[in-house]
């Protein structure tokens, strides 16, 4: 793996209950590189997000998924998150009785190791970030996504990454059922942490975040398999042309495979 | 010369036995035992005819058979009911009685130390093994005060007029097999009373600590407090491991007169026995609270980690108008560990209100009961209970009950009930690992915020010991 070439995902299958739904996906993302994915449903988008991080449910059959020089798939979650991973989740899961405070100095002490940051050093800068994202104080002592609406708790995962700092990121669909503002909100959080140093792959089902969030490239997952990858410049063509200019594309194979996975 | 042997082991590491000599009385039980527990307490006459009436009661009851609990049948005539360390068996005659090193040094181990210099700040405690209190601390602060903090026979000597006026008034020695068992052959316990006015400064605390071999535990706490007094009272336990189980059958009585306010806690950690179900503590014991001025408050606060069975149902009977009772409790079992346990709250005052929090945690096979009765009298006007009852599962082999009985006989009564039971979901805990934290520490934030509500009712320094405790409870219990 070359110095440049920070995240790579060879030839990745994986099925969860026995059947497959990833097919062989390939990607590669450079240090400081905005990667975006984009697919029509069931195309199997959040299950790489999923199999990415290690979720139990999926199974990897096939393949390798690199970071930093090592093998993710033989690493626990927290493993892969200790070693700079992170993934915005499309539907974050309530942890009641955990305050928010207890939660993120948890995870960050996990992550960063607990002597590099002293408590109350560590919630000054909590604060701040808060005030970025408009999320009010009294988040801190709220539990966890407990009762939070869904705008309140895509925010909140946009306040752990930024918490966490971690090398790169995938964001799976943080942008679904968010209005204009809340849209704005987030993508200033993230723009925060873009730099020469992170990496990022936004999954989305809308053109529109990416109006915010500038990808360098794109990629459209169809039946478990990137089909094309092409600049920003597709993120127009996309708005105005939808998916069918790629099924034309690429033929009766993808639009088989389509409808195979939207029965799933 | 007395030795010690320690059994290292990660799950329990208070299993240890101190070796003592001990001054025992014969096994079995029969008047002549309890004649001879009396005359080693040096009681009055009163008090032992008390212990016989209570011993003739009991020889026509029968153990309780409705708790959802099993296990072999004890055998009353093969234990010992009188166990203490010999240099103190001469305490309650000797003035000078000084503490025998082996039980200092045990109690030091457990983090409870007995030395004036290195007594814990803010916490008055009784510290009892097998079956005397050897000593208790902080006395000089308590007194200056009037409050009287010290053993039930010592209580029994010193203070006979309030021992003759509240002694079983809360637990009638009739009351249940457990309790009429212990009236007749209880050795010894913490007594505090609070006079009028009195807000106890420091929490007071009892130590027990069962050491011998084959010898039940019926110890008997009695507090009372005077109109406008406030008490906070901590009770912890442990027990050395051993292959047989070992009966502990204690009774608490609370006593809150007008306005006056009890918090009374326990952190119970009986030896469980091991992972197939062998040895372990059987708890029976019968707790009930007694409001019985307007105003009053008592709070049962209990953290229960241990034990083989826990049958436990600390109450409150709430009688002076506007009287609150308070419940709050979390209940761990793990292999082959059994629980039945919840509370009664029986309003007969008018305005009175209640609380309920019950947080059962089942993993292993173990089986973990909430049983529970809010009963309002007929001509109890305006009374409101809140319960609720949440049960986690970890793993597939271990059970869950509820039972609550709601018995309102006022149609003015406003009682709420909720209950839910849970599993600790993958999804929960992928989530908080992809955050860094490991599956144990992802398990312990979990069961630690399904906690939290019954957690933040103890004093800080106990509510974080309770936290390491189900930490080390439930190691290893996923996975």
């Amino acid at each position: 793996m070359s110095e440049k070439v920070y995240f790579e995902i060879r030839n990745l299958h994986a099925d969860v209950e026995g059947s497959p739904i990833l097919k062989g996906v390939d990607l590669k993302i450079n240090k400081g590189e905005i990667h975006a994915m984009m697919g029509p449903n069931g195309s199997g988008k959040s299950t790489l997000s999923n199999v990415i991080m290690g979720h139990p449910s999926y199974e990897v059959t096939e393949g390798e998924i690199l970071f930093g020089g090592q093998n993710m798939v033989e690493l626990a979650p927290e493993e892969r998150a200790q070693s700079g991973l992170f993934l915005a989740f499309q539907y974050p899961v309530a942890v009641p009785g955990v305050t928010t405070a207890k939660f993120l100095k948890s995870a960050f002490d996990a992550v960063h190791g607990e002597q590099n940051i002293k408590a109350i050093a560590f919630l000054k800068e909590l604060r701040a970030n808060m005030k970025y994202l408009g999320v009010r104080e009294e988040f801190i002592n709220r539990y966890m996504n407990d009762g939070f609406s869904g705008g309140e708790k895509k925010r909140m995962e946009i306040l752990q990454m930024l918490t966490l700092q971690p090398q790169m990121a995938i964001m799976d669909e943080t942008d679904s059922g968010l209005d204009i503002d809340a849209l704005k909100v987030v993508s200033k959080g993230v723009n925060k942490l873009v730099s020469p140093a992170f990496s990022l792959l936004v999954i989305t089902h809308y053109e529109r975040i990416l109006n915010y969030i500038k990808p360098d490239h794109l990629h459209i997952l169809m039946d478990g398999k990137i089909v094309f990858t092409g600049g920003s410049e597709t993120v127009k063509k996309l708005e105005e042309k939808g998916y069918d200019w790629v099924r034309e594309e690429y033929g009766q194979e993808v639009l088989a495979g389509r409808e195979e996975a939207s029965k799933v | 010369m007395t030795t010690e042997t320690t059994f290292i082991n990660d799950e329990y590491k208070y299993g240890f036995v101190t070796e003592v000599e001990a001054d025992t009385i014969p096994k079995g039980l029969n008047e002549d035992i309890i004649r001879m527990i009396s005359e080693k307490k040096n009681e009055p006459d009163w008090m032992l005819e008390w212990r016989l009436q209570a011993y003739r009661w009991w020889l026509n009851k029968e153990e309780p058979q409705w708790p959802m609990l099993n296990f072999e049948p004890v055998n009353y005539q093969d234990l010992r009911y009188y166990s203490a360390p010999k240099k103190m068996a001469d305490r309650f005659k000797n003035e000078e009685g000084k503490i025998d090193p082996e039980v200092k040094k045990t109690f030091e181990k457990l983090g409870i130390p007995l030395d004036e210099q290195k007594q814990l700040e803010g916490v008055a405690i009784d510290a009892v093994f097998d079956s005397v209190s050897v000593a208790t601390t902080h006395q000089k602060v308590l007194e200056d005060l009037g409050i009287i903090f010290c053993s039930v026979s010592e209580a029994c000597e010193k203070h006979p007029e309030l021992i003759k006026k509240y002694l079983g008034s809360v637990v009638p020695y009739t009351d249940n097999f457990y309790a009429t068992l212990n009236s007749a052959v209880f050795t010894d316990g913490s007594f505090v009373y609070v006079p009028k006015g009195v807000k106890c400064p420091v929490e007071l605390s009892t130590y027990f600590r069962i050491n011998a071999q084959d010898t039940g535990q019926f110890e008997r706490t009695l507090i009372i407090a005077d109109e406008g007094s406030y008490v906070s009272y901590l009770e912890g336990c442990t027990a050395p491991m051993r292959d047989r189980n070992q009966l502990h059958a204690a009774v608490v009585e609370l006593i809150a007169l007008g306005d006056a306010q009890i918090k009374y806690a326990t952190i119970q950690n009986w030896y469980a026995g091991d992972k197939e179900g062998k040895g372990g503590i059987y708890n029976f014991v019968t707790k009930r609270g007694h409001c019985r001025g307007k105003n009053s408050k008592i709070s049962w606060t209990q953290v229960e980690a241990g034990a083989a069975i826990t049958w436990k149902y600390p109450s409150c009977i709430l009688e002076g108008d506007n009287s609150t009772g308070e419940f709050y409790s979390v209940a761990v079992t793990n292999n082959c560990m059994q629980a039945d346990t919840g509370t009664k709250m029986i309003h007969i005052g008018n305005k009175t209100k209640s609380t309920i929090i019950s947080k059962g945690i089942s993993a292993g096979q173990s089986a973990n009961t909430y049983r529970g009765l809010v009963q309002v009298l007929p001509d109890a006007f305006g009374c409101r209970n809140y319960s609720a009852c949440d049960s986690m599962l970890m793993g597939d082999q271990c059970s869950a009950n509820t039972v609550p009985y709601i018995e309102a006989e006022n149609s003015t009564a406003v009682i709420e009930h909720e209950a839910t039971t849970s599993k600790i979901s993958e999804e929960q805990l992928f989530y908080i690992k992809s955050r860094g934290i490991d599956e144990e520490n992802a398990i312990n934030l979990v069961v630690n915020g399904f906690c939290k509500e019954v957690f933040k009712q103890l004093p800080l320094e106990f509510a974080v010991e309770a936290t390491k405790l189900l930490e080390m409870k439930l190691e290893g219990s996923i996975g």
